[in-house]
């Protein structure tokens, strides 16, 4: 098992490597536009030039990515061109008010899609038919249309929630409950709906299986079957997607953010993205690369833990 | 060398056709399906609205004109009205139809044909296979939704290239499908065979293999059709990308910044949006159903369904241990009339006594079996019939009743038994779980039992055994786990199907001496389903055959062998005499079949 974890942390440290140096590879085409737009009005190929040996981009992106990297191994990522705020600062501060979001979302979506999914398998019938139907309406809708109709019914028309803004946790928990409801449940609509067709799915399987037969014939209840043996047998596959779901709502953040205004990741992400703010944009792919690898990671030795023939590498 | 090749060549050549068969069976159910014909005519409408953009609307998607701004829906030329910067909404709708098929097809075609290279080669070719797996990994780890963003100062605005590579990061899904499909066509016998006898790798990849994936393919396609027109709406909405790039995204945002002006303005690209995207969705369920059949059901467990005319039979004490008479189980055909399996079927076992139920597979031995357990799948129905054990009625009995019988009264032994333990669970919880079940005994007492119980079954090593998974023994010893298991309450009666099939012949003789020397140590009956006339001479008191769901024959074992009545019974013992001329050749060939050489 140790073994087996401390592979995975290797390959993931060389994926980490690749993903990072890649997306600096494709940056750097760009580094002209950059600077340009940083220079404004004085900008042209002497000033461009200039600039880009004052901040070191002159040089190859191999030696650049070696930089890099050495910082990101001491906790060091640069600092942003435009404000010259720490990346390591500016950072945490936004993913607290998306993780406020993303983290109630995910679990909520994650309770849901248990609770939907083994009720759909094990009940079958009409019950199984409209946690179909439900699960069904989640794809269909696109995160951004439920965002819009959650706004303008819920705080345009009856003025329950605050459209926009955030106010955190620690300021009022109160105001902070209002303001992430309908993010929260925008994100938990999608992610609830992937999540419980396949805890359905894999619950189905499982209780197709021969071991089931057996164990009906040894007179094991129904509900005993359904919760220490299928569910039990279920929870690799399912964690898997509950990981993958996880790293789908930080994506979602992208959009959810700017729809409520909400100061977080995403909204930051898109504004140092529009400005060409390489420090930063850096950070943020070690970040989004970094969550990745970690969440993978995490659910390989999870499922190493709950599968038997697994835990012997 | 000459003469095997022939007959190899038979199942490659009949493969080849095949295809062309399925496809055409698939088009002509997915015309008969309403949900595939009404979403395939929504999203072949927005197509053939996509296309008039430049001939139905008066304007320009980009004309803004100052006395156009905000005009209500059916004002002369802007039938939708004006947005807030004074241009054709309705302009505006189609062309941002097209914007979505373009990202759509860019996005969905560059995943597919990525993936479906990737998968093939990767799945096909040993040698490529962890070079293209590193491949996919490092495509799935990019961060999305935020590589896309990130690289907008490269992409300089243009929704082309963003779709580009969002194909890209799409790709991980397809090659999964087609690299899992492919790997487990190029393990088919056919395909062996294509190989051997000179087919090109090019030839198998694009006649096999690629008719095998393309269904699963074209419904994954579908799905990420809808995704990259949902992402692009998304990125749009955010202001990535053109302005000029009329959008969904684009005219849900004008809309929606407008909203306490011209509250009616988001309503129609959101509207659009959504009934595209939805009829993605639904148009690739309905291809899922049409290729790859429809998906299992949900089912819920409890005694089997028996039929609506269906009255079980008072019990009236014959002195039999378990007395079937009349038996019938049906499915449920498509167009909803029952076929039964099992007609008619009627058994007796006394105490003490083996009853071998032969015949050949599909001649309902097994869901007769099962039909006495009441373990039937949930689509069987019992239709008729009686099933008595020891003085009553169990058939139709309520789940909690059979529960109770269960494991105390009746047990059962399974063919596979690999597939019959639960993997995540140790031996010993998983026969502790049962022993409580069945006699109430606490924890420590019931482990005490089932060490007991692994030592009588004749397992070496009882405590190791005990702590060991399923995975960690053979399937010699997961028979005992199992036959332990079953006999742990000392059930009256045990049914066994084929419990011998499944392991290795010399295995076969120990299992069956074992359940003999328990037989006679707790006067269980015992019906052993079996298609092997060896194992009922070896172990049967009377036997059954069963041919077509009904029982045809039935007698003392002696008696039967001496002088079959039935026609199919002759002929079965019949076979085995013909295999025992072929014996001289190599009695291996009956080993290799299961057949017991004795």
């Amino acid at each position: 098992m140790l073994l087996f974890a401390l592979r995975r942390v290797a390959f993931g440290l060389v994926l980490f490597v690749i993903v990072s140096f890649t997306t600096m590879f494709l940056l750097s085409f760009s580094f002209d536009s950059i600077i340009g737009s940083k220079l404004g009005s004085a900008a042209n190929v002497d000033s461009i030039a200039a600039m880009k040996a004052d901040l070191g981009l002159d040089r190859s992106v191999p030696v650049l990515y070696a930089e890099w990297f050495r910082g990101v191994l001491h906790g060091d990522l640069g600092a942003s061109f435009f404000t010259g705020e720490p990346v390591t600062e500016a950072l945490p501060s936004r993913l607290a008010v998306t993780l406020s979001v993303v983290g109630p979302a995910m679990i909520i979506s994650a309770l849901i899609a248990l609770f939907l999914g083994v009720l759909a398998a094990t009940r079958g019938g009409w019950v199984d038919k409209t946690a179909q139907g439900m699960m069904l309406t989640g794809y269909l809708v696109p995160n951004l249309l439920i965002a819009i109709v959650l706004v303008v019914v819920f705080a345009v028309n009856l003025g329950w929630f605050p459209a926009t803004g955030f106010t955190s946790f620690a300021e009022d928990p109160a105001e902070w409950a209002r303001s992430i409801t309908l993010p929260v449940i925008t994100m938990a609509f999608g992610g609830a709906a992937s999540m419980a067709n396949q805890v359905r799915g894999t619950m189905i399987d499982e209780l197709r299986k021969d071991y089931v037969r057996t164990l009906r014939t040894r007179g094991v209840s129904a509900r005993a079957i359904v919760i220490r043996h299928a569910l039990r047998n279920s929870a690799g596959p399912a964690l898997t997607v509950f990981g993958l779901t996880f790293i789908t709502l930080f994506g979602s953040a992208l959009f959810i953010e700017q729809v409520f205004a909400l100061p977080g990741f995403g909204t930051y992400s898109f504004n140092v993205a529009l400005q060409g703010d390489f420090p930063v944009l850096m950070g943020l792919t070690a970040f989004g690369v970094g969550l990745t690898i970690g969440v993978n990671l995490l659910i390989d030795l999870a499922n190493g833990w709950l599968n038997p023939k697994a835990r012997q590498y | 060398m000459s003469t095997p090749t022939a007959p190899v060549a038979v199942p490659a050549l009949a493969l080849e056709d095949e295809p062309a068969e399925v496809r055409r069976g698939a088009l002509q159910r997915l015309v008969r399906d309403p949900q595939a014909v009404i979403t395939g005519l929504i999203i072949l409408t927005f197509v053939v609205l996509g296309l008039l953009a430049n001939v139905i609307p008066q304007h320009g998607p980009n004309e803004a004109r100052f006395e156009a701004i905000n005009l209500p829906i059916g004002s002369p030329d802007y039938p939708l009205g004006g947005d807030y910067a004074g241009r054709d909404i309705l302009a505006r709708l189609l062309h941002s139809i097209n914007t979505a098929m373009v990202s759509g097809l860019i996005g969905a075609s560059i995943a597919l044909v990525v993936g479906t290279t990737l998968g093939l080669v990767g799945g096909y070719f040993n040698r490529f296979r962890t070079p293209v797996e590193w491949g996919a990994t490092i495509l799935q780890t990019f961060p999305g939704m935020l590589l896309l963003i990130v690289l907008m100062p490269l992409t300089g605005g243009d929704f082309r290239w963003t779709m580009a590579i969002f194909g890209f990061l799409l790709t991980p899904g397809i090659y999964r499908i087609v690299r899992n499909q492919t790997v487990g066509v190029s393990r088919e016998l056919y395909v062996d065979a294509a190989r051997v006898s000179g087919v090109t790798d090019m030839r198998i990849l694009g006649r096999h293999i690629l008719s095998v994936v393309r269904g699963p393919v074209i419904v994954a396609t579908t799905f990420l059709f809808g995704s990259a027109i949902g992402v692009q709406s998304g990125l749009a909405y955010l202001g990535v990308g053109s302005k000029e790039i009329p959008s969904f995204g684009a005219m849900i945002s004008d809309g929606f910044r407008n909203i306490y002006i011209a509250p009616g303005q988001y309503i129609w690209p959101a509207v659009a949006l959504g009934v595209l995207n939805g009829a993605f969705v639904l148009f690739g369920n309905a291809l899922r159903d049409t290729f790859e059949g429809s998906q299992p059901k949900a089912e819920k467990i409890t005694a089997t369904a028996v039929a609506d005319d269906f009255e079980a039979e008072t019990a009236d004490g014959t002195g039999a241990l378990l007395e079937v008479r009349d038996l019938g189980i049906a499915y449920r055909s498509p167009s909803g009339e029952l076929n039964e399996v099992v007609r008619g079927v009627s058994l007796t076992v006394r105490m003490g006594e083996t009853l071998g139920l032969v015949g050949e597979s599909g001649s309902g031995k097994t869901q007769t079996a099962f039909g006495v357990l009441g373990v039937l799948p949930t689509e069987a129905v019992v239709t008729r019939g009686s099933v008595v054990l020891a003085g009553r009625q169990i058939l139709g009995a309520p789940q909690a009743e059979l529960n109770k019988l269960r494991g105390s009264e009746i047990a059962y032994i399974p063919q596979e038994p690999m597939s019959n333990l639960d993997p995540v669970y140790t031996i010993g919880s998983q026969l502790v779980e049962g022993i409580r079940v069945s006699t109430g005994l606490s924890k420590a007492k019931a482990k005490e039992r089932a060490l007991e119980l692994l030592e009588r079954v004749g397992i070496p090593d009882p405590q190791r055994t005990f702590r060991s998974y399923p995975h960690e023994i053979s399937g010699g010893m997961a028979q005992r786990v199992l036959i332990a298991g079953a006999v742990a309450p000392k059930p009256k009666l045990l049914i066994a199907d084929e419990p011998t099939t499944a392991l290795d012949v010399t295995v076969q003789a120990d299992i069956l001496d074992l359940l003999r020397d328990l037989q006679a140590e707790m006067g269980m009956g015992i019906v052993l389903v079996t298609h092997n006339f060896g194992v009922v001479a070896d172990s049967c008191t009377s036997l059954a055959v069963m041919q077509g769901g009904e029982v045809v024959e039935t007698g003392a074992t002696i008696d039967v062998f001496a002088q079959p009545q039935h026609p199919y019974t002759s002929m079965l013992l019949g076979s085995i005499l013909d295999e025992d001329t072929i014996r001289d050749d190599s009695a291996m060939v009956l080993v290799a079949d299961g057949k017991d050489p004795r």
